[in-house]
Order: C-alpha cells, then structure tokens, then sequence
C-alpha cells in the first residue's frame, strides 16, 4: 500500500514537472518559486527575516497554489485525460490511488515551502558573512512546518472533492483557487462590517495573545479537519461510482 | 474445461438504456475470445463489468471465479487492460509510463526493464522510448498501450477495440503484432471489435453483441463459413413437384424444404453438402440450373446487424 501511494505520487509530481511538455519548463517554475521564497524575500527582509518570521508566513499562500494546481491536475485531468480509468483497472486500491494522489499534492507544496525556507536560511547567512550563524526560533520553525503540513493536507482534500464534482482540470483549478482566496479574503471583508473604532483593540489585543497557544489550537483543529476530510474522501471515492460519471 | 470468465444473465442498465441484456457466457482459459459489435452495443460495458468497474444491475460474473466487484482487488491484479481509451500519460516518455506500471505490478527493476525491451523491441518502439508519448501517432500510442496492458505477464488480457481509430494498413499490423504477442504470451485475451475480419483473423471464439444482448457465440469458422444450417437456393425446372419434395424432406441431411416463386429454399443440416440435394432432384427428373448458398448462421446475423446500425 506504502509503496503503491509512493508510486503514484512520484508519478503525479513528475508528470506535473513535465507539464509544459519539457521537463525544464516545469524545473523552471520551481526554481522561480524556491528563488522568490529562500533568496530574494529573504535578502530583502534582511535580519527581520529571522527576528520577526511573521514575515515568512506572508509567503505562505505561495506552497498552497502549488497545492491547488497539483491535486487538480492529478484529479480531474487525470479524468479528463481518460488515463483514470486505466489506473482504475489495475491492481491498486482506490485508498492507495486517493492517498497517492493526495499526498503527491502535499510533498510538492509542502516540501517546496520547506525547502524554501531551508534555502531562506542559507541566504541570509550566506549574506551577513562572518557573523554569527543564524537560524529561525527553532518553536516557530517546527509550529511553521507542522502547520503547513496540516493546511496542504486539508487543501488537497477539499481539492479531492472539488476535482471529482469538475469537468475538467482548469475548471477545478479555478473553482479551488477562487474557495483559497474566499478563505483569505473572508477576515479582511468582515473586518469592514465592525463597528468603528472596534479594530483597535481587537488588533491590541491579537499583540497579546499568545503565539504558541494559538499555533497550538490552530494545529489541533487542523488535525481534526485533516482527519475527517481524508475519511470522507475515502469513503467518496469507489471506483464503481468514478467511472459513471 | 477451466474458464476463466463465466457470466450468467449479466445486465445492466444506464438509466432506461439496458446496455447489457441477460449476456450468458464462459470463455475457456488460453482462448483467445472476440466480442463483436456495432457501437453502443455494450462491448465496453461488458468489460468494465468483468473488471468490477461497474456494478451489475442482475445476474453475475466470475473472473477466475471471483466476483470482481467484492473480490475486484484480486480479480485486477491477475488482468491487464486496454480499454476504451489508450490511457497513457502523454506528457512522460514511453518507457516512463511502462516504468509506472511496472512499478505498480510490483514487477523487480530487473525483470520490468528487461520485460520493457522485450515488448517494445517487437513492437518496434524501442529507439523511441524516450520519447513524449503526446508526441506519437495513434498506431504507435495503441502499440504501446497493448505493451503496458502485457507487460506484467498478466493471465487475463482485456483489449478493448485495440484498431479503432487506426487505418486498415496499422489496423492490419497491430493485428499482425498481437497474434505475435498472443503466441507468445499464453494469456486469456478477451478482445472487443466491430470488424469482422478482424475477429476472424486472430481470435478462437467469438460473441456476437447486439443491443446488450449475445446473439451468437461460437468457434470463428461459424462466423464466415455458412455451413452451419445453411440454406441453399436452387433454380431450375420442375422443382416443385409434390414428389420430389417428399423425397427431399425424408433425406437426412435436409433440415427443412420450401418452394418459393418456382425455386427451392432448402435448409441444410450441421455441415452437409448441397451436392446430394442436387442429384436427388436431377435423378427424380428435375433440371438444375444454378445453385447459390446463402451466407448463413453468424455471418448473416453479423451482416444484418451491422446495416441495421449503420442505417
Ligand atoms: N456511463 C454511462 N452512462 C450512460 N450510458 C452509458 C454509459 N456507458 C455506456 N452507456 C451507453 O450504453 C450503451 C453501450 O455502450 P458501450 O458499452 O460503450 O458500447 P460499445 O463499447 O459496444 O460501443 C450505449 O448506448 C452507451 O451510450
Ligand atoms: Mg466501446
């Protein structure tokens, strides 16, 4: 089953690498992603890179669109393409096919953020050569790769769902993306309906809270999400129901 | 006998649509079967049902006498398929996407790179393995995906109309490359077309598909030899003769006799010969002047049901 999931995702990754039809074209926009995020935002920013890591959290959107293109491509194109139903023919469970797929997904976004960050690292130090070596909290560092784990999980699954409900790839891409921003725009468009004067303590108030309290609950609820999404989508995808549609 | 497929009164129904219709068959193990029909006569249906793609809506089927709808995983992991359409992933190489599926058979590095040169050198792809498979021509993408639907040495082979889309001069060679294959490979090969030639060409028991439903089964020479209850015409004088019919309907090899507009419909029985018919009439003094055998049993069946589709 393990190596079934790992088969597939490789397979998902490279095909999406490949996707210009060249494997340099796909190389490429990875290379764009991992230069924006561990080189130029981090020369940038400079030493606020590591002192103040919210900063690196505003980049976070970036590992989600990769997310959002993968699942959908892998989903519905795979669909769309008519190479699902042979996939369906074979030997390979439709956990092990919605696994594979899902987690083809997360280590494409998941790990690009990480290895962005890595590189991040390396950047900074690289530029204030000869000073002392530096290197984010490690508390904010582990919350930051727990967390994003956790959101490219319950991405790929709403995903899943939005795929399987899609005629095509670009179609669920642009229904994925659209639900991604509703998810961001929502907080600052209900900020608008507050009464004035209300903002100000509230934001004097978010200075307060405690970080790691907050990371803490954001994770377990998460978690609680990542879990029940990969239930439903399991229970969602049979191979018997793909086929009719 | 060991079949590897047996189905009883399989149906289903898309709807009010009855695709498949109470289909009763067994296909022998190391046949090469051929289920001919027009489009839309439940061919694809058919296979996806054997592969538990699809749930029956009554009867059953048994894939090595499993269900392949409880019992699907086991059921795909001894067959291999090419279905309606090549499913290949045409932005990787052809050798990537042998590698993926050999990857999910389970196959050993080894073995599957070996079994890779093995297909693809008698397909004639193995110089273009590197290749984009988007890049290819749809021969060249059916070649390969009756490579992938192979190459892990299943013992049940699903080719779902492996020619359509291709002209008749790569129609006939993927022919010739499957027959090849199939020598070789000792698998069941369960094959869907809606060319007659075709069936006839490489497979050893055929299906006749007719709006879900099995019209004929049998050996291929059945399909285009008219032996079989055949019925021949006969014109000339004094056919008619209330004696002489007499004498045609006690004799063995005719099934049934009948005179229509001054000529003779005679129905023949198994594989029997129009020449004593014939003498019968010539030696009770009737004169013969021609005698024309209809094409009979399947054939005319096939026939028939193709123009009525393709009106
Ligand atoms: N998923 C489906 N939903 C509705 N109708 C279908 C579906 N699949 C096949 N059909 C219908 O069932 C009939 C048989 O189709 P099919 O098995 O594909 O025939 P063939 O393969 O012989 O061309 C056709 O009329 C087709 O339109
Ligand atoms: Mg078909």
């Amino acid at each position: 089953m393990l190596r079934d999931i790992w088969t597939i995702s490789k397979k998902d990754i490279r095909e999406v690498i490949f996707s210009r039809g060249n494997k340099r074209g796909g190389l490429i926009s990875i290379l764009v992603v991992v230069g924006l995020i561990g080189v130029y935002f981090p020369l940038f920013s400079q030493d606020t890179w590591f002192t103040s890591p919210i900063a690196v959290l505003n980049w976070a959107w970036m590992p989600i669109f990769m997310v959002t293109s993968l699942v959908t491509d892998s989903i519905a194109g795979e669909r769309e393409r008519h190479t699902l139903e042979t996939l369906l023919a074979s030997r390979v469970t439709d956990q092990a096919i919605l696994l594979g797929k899902i987690s083809a997904a997360v280590l494409y976004g998941w790990g690009l953020f990480m290895v962005s960050l890595l590189v991040g690292a390396v950047t900074i130090n690289v530029a204030n050569w000869g000073g002392p070596l530096q290197f984010y909290p490690l508390d904010f560092f582990i919350a930051c790769a727990g967390l994003s784990l956790l959101l490219c999980v319950f991405i790929s699954t709403i995903g899943v769902f939005v795929s399987l409900r899609a005629p095509t790839a670009r179609i669920a891409y642009q229904r994925l993306s659209l639900s991604m921003l509703a998810l961001v725009l929502l907080p600052v468009v209900l900020t608008q309906f507050l009464p004035q004067g209300s903002l100000v303590p509230m934001l004097a108030a978010l200075e307060t809270i405690n970080l790691q309290k907050a990371f803490l609950i954001l994770g377990i609820a998460l978690l609680a999400l990542d879990v029940l999404f990969i239930l439903a989508a399991l229970a969602r995808f049979k191979r018997t129901r793909l086929i009719l549609e | 006998m060991n079949y590897s497929i047996e189905c009883k009164q399989l149906s289903k129904n898309f709807g009010t649509l009855r695709a498949v219709q109470g289909v009763s068959m067994q296909i022998p193990t190391g046949s090469v079967f051929g289920l001919l029909g027009p489009n839309g006569s439940g061919k694809t249906t058919t296979i996806r049902l054997m592969l538990g793609l699809l749930q029956p809506d009554a009867g059953s089927v048994r894939v090595f006498g499993l269900d392949p709808i409880s019992q699907g995983d086991q059921v795909r992991e001894q067959c291999g398929a090419l279905l309606e359409h090549t499913g290949l992933y045409e932005r990787l190489s052809a050798e990537d996407n042998l590698q993926f599926y050999g990857q999910l058979w389970h196959m050993p590095q080894r073995e599957l790179q070996a079994r890779i040169k093995e297909l693809l050198g008698k397909l004639d792809l193995w110089d273009r393995r590197k290749e984009i498979v988007g890049s290819w021509s749809r021969g060249m993408k059916q070649k390969l995906a009756v490579a992938r639907a192979m190459l892990h040495q299943p013992k049940l082979v699903f080719l779902d109309e492996p020619t359509s889309g291709l002209d008749p001069v790569a129609a006939a060679a993927l022919n010739n490359d499957l027959l090849k294959l199939v020598k070789d490979e000792q698998a069941t090969i369960f094959l869907t077309t809606h060319i007659l030639s075709e069936a006839e060409k490489v497979c050893n028991l055929v299906g006749v598909l007719r709006r879900g439903e099995l019209i004929a089964f049998g050996g291929p020479h059945t399909l285009t030899q008219s032996t079989r209850n055949a019925i021949v015409d006969i014109f000339g004088q004094g056919l008619t003769d209330p004696a002489i019919l007499e004498k045609l309907r006690n004799m063995p090899q005719v099934r049934q006799v009948e005179a229509v507009d001054g000529h003779l419909e005679i129905g023949l029985e198994g594989t029997a010969e129009p020449s004593e018919v014939v003498k019968t009439l010539v030696m009770n003094g009737a004169s013969v002047d021609e005698v024309r055998r209809r094409k009979a049993g399947l054939e005319e069946s096939f026939l028939k049901l193709m123009e009525e589709e393709n009106a």
